[in-house]
């Protein structure tokens, strides 16, 4: 009976501390959780009025932005220890697939982009 | 304390959303996505020369700085070498990039925690953004190179029923497993968890995109180019790196608006597309109307005569002239049209081609002047003064069964009015159903004239035959 009564107790103890530690999360966390929320409207607000003929390019040009994840790599691979070949190895592969989001996004979308620039001027010499 | 870095995360996060911001307009556009990229640069080069303490190089310099170098050249390669036709294809390999960066960035950080033994007295939430960038990095890798797949058309359809239900299961497995892997974290074997859930992440990644049909492609790229945003802004939270942070997010958002966007563009709810509807019902949408009339075919001498004696021609594009390559031909059509005193003008659908915008691109490349393209709502009161509409290509966008056949996966879809037209003629290679697997009761219209063949070749024939007329 006293042993079920504090294991309880116990896990009720448990439960407060883990609030306390989502609190505590989201305490040292604000400024990002802040900037996630103001980035969550920004995001929304650039979209929602843009033609439909630009969608395709935005796509492109977004893909290109989350490309950012390659920063992540790069820290990654770069405090990996000198003898751990399996991270080393794991954050090179990081690095390229990254730098190929970012370099592939940016070039494909300048592709795509450099037709819009053609206006009247050139299409119409016959 | 030297705040350099936080500068240059600072200089790349106002570039990407004012970036993303120019982009959105035409005249802009291409100048946003420099300063997206000059932001770009300017964070990578911090990331690899900043630190707290200023000026640094960052350990590992040479095995970074050997793959940036391996890749900027490849991916430049890659990206100017491929066709504008399969550009949707080739963003959804770079987007699945991005995932599968993201989800060895988990590997190793798991692994460094778990070699560590940290992990045993970490409090859930910061490992979170570790299992979060996992799971969601792994589907999307695995869902782009799926889409990619199909796009160019290396895989098939595939559904099987039950498969939401499959789904849905193994969702719950990939929570479940996680949840595991925390419980068991730090114990000898805990680790099976992990690789757990990534498994069943990438199976899902599968599952996910699989029943899709080719048409919404556009679509599923879009939305795992916003999950590859949250797994980017994940990495963000793992390391408080405020450019990784506000880029993944910007993405993620972004991404997730235009998924919504572009389905309003093709007049079909995300829950449809998601669950792989159009697969399912064009089955029966396509036996229904399979029946009854006859086509009329017509030779390009025909046509040649009908369109040189027009006053009015509109070219309705679709992706039968992408796949042909035959945009440059076209455009000499519309020149040689023009300089018989015909009015010439390109109606374009939203969702003509394989994405929103896709055949702006294409003939745009082959200098088709920007004020030919008119979008749909401008150029559908216009077809009742139209002679002659010449369909290259194109099948759904056409299709008025979006208009009258409310069993049609494309029922309620806006479509070109073309059928106002006084001549419809329509290039195609055959009788085949359109993208959407249905079939097109506008051939069976006594005005509609078929002009077998492929795109580039018939165009061709048109040409030579007005020249010679």
């Amino acid at each position: 009976m006293q042993g079920t009564r504090e294991s309880a107790s116990e896990k009720r103890l448990e439960k407060r501390l883990d609030m306390t530690e989502i609190l505590n999360f989201i305490g040292e966390n604000i400024t990002f959780i802040y900037l996630m929320v103001l980035m969550i409207f920004v995001g929304i607000e650039l979209i929602s009025h843009v033609p439909s003929v630009l969608h395709t390019p935005l796509m492109s040009g977004a893909n290109a932005i989350h490309g950012v994840v390659l920063i992540g790599a790069i820290i990654v691979l770069g405090k990996a220890a000198d003898d751990d070949y399996l991270s080393l190895g794991l954050g090179f592969a990081g690095v390229i697939v990254g730098t190929l989001n970012v370099m592939g996004g940016f070039v494909v979308t300048d592709r795509m982009l450099e037709m819009f620039k053609k206006k009247p001027g050139k299409g119409g010499a016959k | 304390m030297n705040h350099l870095l936080e500068i240059a995360y600072l200089i790349g996060s106002v570039s990407f959303v004012l970036g993303l911001k120019m982009m959105g307009q035409p005249d802009s556009a291409r100048k946003g996505n420099g300063v997206a990229a000059f932001g770009m640069a300017v964070a990578v080069l911090g990331t690899l020369f900043l630190g707290s303490e200023g000026f640094r190089v960052i350990p590992h310099i040479e095995w970074i700085a050997g793959a940036i170098a391996l890749d900027v050249g490849a991916g430049t390669v890659m990206a100017k070498r491929v066709q504008m036709t399969a550009m949707p294809e080739m963003v959804s390999l770079f987007n699945g990039m991005g995932g599968l960066c993201a989800a060895l960035i988990s590997m190793i950080e798991w692994r460094a925690l778990a070699v560590s033994g940290e992990v045993a007295n970490m409090p859930v939430l910061h490992y979170l953004p570790v299992m979060a960038g996992l799971i969601i990095g792994t589907v999307s890798f695995v869902g782009s190179m799926v889409a990619w797949g199909k796009l160019n058309g290396r895989l098939g359809d595939f559904h099987f029923k039950g498969q939401q239900f499959i789904n849905l299961v193994l969702v719950s497995a990939i929570l479940a497993a996680s949840w595991l892997n925390h419980v068991h974290a730090g114990e000898e074997g805990g680790v099976v968890w992990f690789y757990a859930t990534l498994v069943l992440s990438g199976i899902y990644g599968l599952f996910f995109v699989f029943p899709i049909g080719g048409a919404d492609m556009p679509v599923v790229i879009s939305l795992l180019n916003s999950f590859t945003g949250v797994a980017a802004a994940c990495g963000g939270f793992l390391y408080h790196n405020n450019v990784m942070l506000m880029g993944g997010v910007l993405v993620g958002s972004a991404g997730t608006i235009l998924t919504v966007v572009m389905c309003q563009a093709m007049n079909r709810s995300l829950v449809n597309v998601l669950i792989g509807m159009a697969g399912q019902s064009s089955g029966s949408g396509g036996a229904k109307s399979a029946s009854g009339g006859s086509v009329r075919e017509v030779q390009a001498t025909d046509v040649a005569i009908m369109m040189k004696y027009a006053s009015k021609v509109v070219i309705v594009p679709g992706y039968g002239l992408a796949v042909a390559q035959a945009q440059h031909i076209c455009h000499e059509l519309e020149s040689l049209l023009e300089s018989e005193g015909v009015d010439v003008k390109y109606a374009i659908h939203p969702v003509a081609g394989r994405m929103p915008g896709h055949m702006n691109v294409l003939l745009a490349e082959s200098n088709v002047s920007y004020d030919k393209l008119v979008e749909m709502e401008h150029i559908n009161p216009e077809f009742s003064t139209t002679d002659t509409v010449l369909i290259v290509g194109a099948n759904d966008v056409v299709n008025p069964a979006a208009k009258t056949d409310p069993s049609s996966p494309i029922y309620g879809m806006p479509i070109l009015d073309v059928d106002q037209s006084k001549q419809i003629v329509v290039l195609k290679r055959s009788m085949k159903a359109g993208y959407a697997g249905i079939d097109n009761e506008l051939f069976f219209n006594p005005k509609c004239g078929m002009l077998f063949g492929d795109a580039k070749e018939s165009l061709q024939k048109l040409v030579n035959e007005i020249k010679s007329l």
